[in-house]
């Protein structure tokens, strides 16, 4: 049998040391190793955008990385983006828009949001509906997901404007 | 139409200072899952747990020959290799039909298939190990030799002659046949200066919810109990079914629903490779998970609407329609599902067409066949797309050849508003729909009369843009006669417990069930408003066998109409009680106390008495303060079921607004409107949610969303990258108005609004594509309206 590989990353800011296999990919790592489960697996294929996490700042879909692809690197979680007050202002902008149903991909929705806002402050609906376009939503039909981050960038730039 | 209480003078238990009902309000509980802090099925983790894996037929039909488990057993941390033999020791088989269906028939089927699988994806033998990884290795290393045997594929000719039957057994490959005929059809089309023709096809498509079906199951040996962690949207169902095929007592077996993602009827039913792991937990007494993966999804959950419906319709050059006569096919695969059966799709379309027009005149037949495909059976809006897709389609080919407008047309046709209570040709009971009022919504606040203008100056440049308008009627609130009448033991009353707990906040414990509709925020509304208490008093429990009331859950557009009600009349019961003992308490009458704002106040000034808080203490640490013979009560429990008319049915209207390119065959959707008549609205946000969320997976059938079998009964598409789902940037934005006719069968007058989207966005969308296709003289009446589809039609391809 494959032996393991060592690796040592940051999660969310803490150091984790783990042994793993080579085939373990970032997504089960996370959810069964590091009990982190809000990061969620929706295809395991890469189409659905519910696993998406952000490494080294990017995000990604962490079905599609292995953990030993992650040695030394900074991975955030929708638990660490939750407790570090970071998208306070989105998930409260998706509670007042009710922009989640069932909630199964409002983590990687969240991640993949709030990537956008940072990357460019005012997007217009389009541009929105776009970069979410890889983040499958069967509940909502979206609309309220796009009025939820259209308000949060609103909001974000007249407090930085 | 109606948006007042007929008595305006006699205040409802709604009508409160602090009332909810109709008010947005956030759902509770929305942080957990927002902060990934929610508990899914796929999250759950129980000590000793071992994962289960299905390995699963790759032939759509074939003798199982052997099963050589022996090198499979040896892998590292396999625990067990299971055949369908095997496991048929704890679990039995079951046959999915319901006497009410007459003449439905079906064949036995096992949780694990026994010497014959019949679907590409039917599980063949289970492989139980420490790991999913280490269960999906060994499974690799199980041996089956198949014979494999005909596929019977085409429902077009499963009941030929020559086709073999599946089920030798049932003597034909008919699983239910039912024939309608009301009127005179035959006259009425003799007397129709047109009649048109068109076969409508709808393509096979499934439910992908995000989150995979997954359960585990937890045998407690030693204290000889089921514990079921399901994501369903029917504890009670699945406790009875369990318990009934696992030999089990009810009570020997509890399920247990915490967040669930998505279900839309994929959830509602009783899957093969559930119960074998619930079986699997017993025969190894232990926890198993099984987590389906998502190629498993499409091969296993349920699909639904593979229809093809012959459709006929008779009209008068004013516009009067004089007949419709339909004949509809479908193929459900080669077992009908149970305990819900895969009749019900065809019974829906038979009881629907025609469904909003005055028409008398209605003959139908629908014929299911079994095949060997995947299992289909009730998806959201079940039949409803296919009826109003036939209907909506037909009703738009007759005004394109008397040449009239398709508002006018609906118009003349739709069933009066003031002419209720009526029923329609199908035997369909309506107490009050409002078509006309919500037509003419539609047409406002679309302004019609501007599109159409659009519409002729954009033509003359070339780019070709439609309307399409969809009528639609959607069956709600059911009462017995959905289920319960077939012999089915499918709860249709719901339960709802409320208590003040000794800090005056309220526990309430429901039998509906919540998979993001906002289910606990209806109920903690309808309780707050009742009660006379701020919402974030009220904590909602559901989704526990062992804690809630007996009920049916959440399904067929049912928990707000019925759960609600059973919400309203518990709250009743708890605030005659907790006023009962503040007058004791005050030495007051109950008549002159209120409760308002969590504390009990004078009814004549508003003053406040006695906080909620203190009411309890006394109640729960000094009764011997109470003066003697007071015996507070400060739980209620209520249930509720329509009694009077077996479905609420409620109505609306879709438009489509869309460009269509030519050379691509790409239909871009511009904008949708929807305007639906549900009764009493609780939550407008959430009833608006419910609604755009349904348009969308409706659109997904339209465009997209297909199936793709070969003809040996290969599933060709099952990933998300083949099967294409709406993703953000194809959708429209969508603008939702309402009528509103409360159901004078409830004091609450909700009805169902989970389904109305789904119900009418393809036919609103395929009248549309045919409104552009105006021009070139071709009528589509096929979905998925694909590119190939499309310039199949303009003769580009």
């Amino acid at each position: 049998m494959t032996a393991t590989v060592a690796i040592a990353l940051s999660v969310n800011g803490e150091l984790v040391e783990a042994n793993v296999l080579p085939r373990l990919n970032l997504a089960d790592f996370l959810r069964e190793h590091l009990k982190l489960t809000g990061t969620h697996v929706g295809c395991e294929h890469g189409v659905c955008g519910a696993c998406t996490v952000r490494v080294n700042g990017d995000i990604v879909r962490s079905c599609l990385m292995l953990a030993v692809q992650t040695q030394n690197a900074a991975i955030e979680t929708i638990e660490g983006l939750s407790d570090s007050g970071e998208i306070a202002d989105l998930q409260s902008a998706f509670r007042e828009r009710n922009a989640l149903q069932c909630g199964f991909c409002t983590p990687g929705m969240l991640m993949a949001a709030q990537d956008l806002l940072k990357q460019s402050p005012c997007p217009d609906r389009e541009r929105i509906r776009e970069h979410l376009s890889g983040n499958y939503c069967r509940c909502t039909g979206y609309q309220a997901i796009v009025d939820a981050i259209e308000s949060t960038a609103w909001a974000r730039r007249g407090r930085r404007p | 139409m109606t948006s007042e209480r007929e008595n305006p003078q006699t205040l409802s238990a709604l009508d409160r200072p602090n009332s909810y009902i109709g008010k947005t309000v956030p759902r509770p509980n929305l942080d957990r899952l927002m902060q990934g802090r929610g508990l899914y099925v796929s999250d759950i983790e129980l000590p000793r747990m071992a994962h289960a894996v299905f390995l699963r037929s790759p032939h759509a039909h074939a003798r199982i020959v052997g099963i050589e488990t022996s090198a499979a057993k040896q892998m590292p941390g396999v625990i067990a290799v299971v055949s369908g033999r095997e496991l048929s020791t704890v679990v039995t088989p079951w046959v999915g039909v319901l006497s009410h269906l007459k003449g439905l028939k079906s064949a036995p089927q096992s949780a694990i298939a026994v010497d014959r699988v019949c679907w590409q994806g039917e599980a063949v033998a289970a492989v139980v190990a420490a790991s999913r990884a280490q269960a999906e290795d060994a499974a690799e290393h199980v041996l089956v030799k198949y014979e494999e045997l005909h596929a019977v594929t085409d429902m077009r000719t499963a009941l030929d002659p020559a086709t073999p039957v599946i089920h030798a057994s049932l003597g034909d490959n008919l699983a239910f046949e039912r024939i309608h005929d009301a009127g005179a059809v035959d006259l009425a089309f003799a007397e129709s200066d047109e009649v048109v023709e068109a076969e409508f096809v709808f393509g096979r498509h499934t439910g992908v919810t995000l989150e995979p079906r997954a359960v585990v199951a937890d045998w407690n040996a030693a204290e000889a109990r089921l514990t079921i962690y399901q994501g369903t949207q029917a504890p009670h169902m699945v406790q009875n079914i369990a318990a009934l095929h696992l030999c089990l007592k009810e009570s020997q077996v509890r399920v247990v629903c915490k967040d669930v993602g998505g279900s839309f009827g994929i959830k509602v039913h009783i899957y093969a490779d559930e119960m074998a792991t619930y079986a699997l937990s017993k025969l190894l007494r232990r926890p198993v998970k099984f987590v389906a993966d998502r190629v498993e999804s499409f091969n296993t959950d349920i699909h639904a609407r593979d229809h093809r419906c012959k459709g006929k319709i008779g009209v008068k050059r004013d516009g009067t329609i004089m007949a419709f006569e339909i004949d509809d096919l479908t193929g459900i695969g080669p077992y009908s599902m149970y305990p819900r059966t895969s009749a019900i799709e065809a019974n829906q379309v038979v009881n629907l067409v025609g469904g909003p027009y005055v028409t008398g005149n209605y003959r139908a037949r629908a014929r299911v066949v079994f095949q060997n495909k995947n299992v289909m059976c009730q998806y959201r809006a079940v039949g409803h797309p296919i009826a109003c897709s036939v209907t909506e389609g037909l009703v738009d080919l007759a005004a394109m050849k008397i040449a009239m407008d398709p508002v006018e047309i609906r118009r003349r046709n739709l069933i009066a508003d003031d002419a209720y209570p009526c029923a329609s040709p199908s035997g369909l009971r309506f107490e009050r729909l409002s078509h006309h009022a919500a037509l003419a919504k539609l047409v406002q606040m679309m302004d019609y009369d501007a599109l159409r203008a659009e519409q002729a100056a954009l033509r003359v440049k070339n780019i070709h843009r439609g309307i399409g308008i969809a009528s639609f009627i959607e069956v709600t609130n059911p009462s017995a006669a959905f289920y319960g009448v077939g012999g089915a033991k499918i709860s249709s009353q719901d339960g709802v417990a409320v208590r003040l707990d000794a800090q005056g906040s309220v526990i309430c414990q429901t039998s509906i069930t919540e998979q993001g509709q906002g289910s606990e925020s209806l109920t903690a509304q309808i309780v707050g408003s009742v009660l006379g208490v701020s919402m974030d008093r009220v904590r909602v429990m559901l989704g526990d066998t062992d804690n809630t009331p007996y009920g049916g859950g959440t399904w067929a557009s049912r928990g707000a109409g019925i759960g609600g009600e059973a919400a309203l009349q518990a709250t009743k019961v708890l605030r005659k009680n907790v006023l009962d003992v503040a007058s004791a308490i005050l030495q007051s009458v109950p008549g002159e106390l209120d409760i308002v704002n969590n504390a009990v106040v004078n009814v004549v000034d508003g003053a406040p008495r006695i906080d909620l808080s203190e009411l309890a203490r006394i109640v729960y640490f000094r009764p011997d303060t109470l003066p003697p013979g007071v015996q507070p009560e400060l739980m209620a429990t209520r249930h509720f079921v329509p009694r009077e008319y077996p479905f609420a049915f409620t109505n609306g209207v879709q438009a489509s607004w869309l460009e269509l390119d030519l050379d691509t065959g790409f239909v871009k959707l511009l904008k949708h409107w929807v305007v639906e008549d549900c009764g009493t609205i609780i939550n407008p946000q959430l009833v608006d949610e419910q609604i755009r969320g349904g348009v969308v997976q409706g659109l997904g059938a339209a465009l997209f969303e297909k199936c793709v079998y070969d003809e040996r009964g290969q599933l060709t598409n099952a990933n998300m990258a083949d099967y294409l789902v709406p993703m953000s940037g194809e959708m429209p934005d969508i603008d939702v108005g309402h009528v509103v006719s409360p159901t004078l069968e409830s004091e609450l007058g909700a009805k169902g609004a989970g389904e109305a989207g789904t119900a009418g966005a393809a036919a609103a969308v395929t009248n549309a594509v045919n409104d552009a296709l105006r021009p070139f003289g071709t009528i589509i009446t096929e979905i998925p309206l694909t590119p190939q589809v499309i310039l199949t039609a303009l003769r580009r391809i």
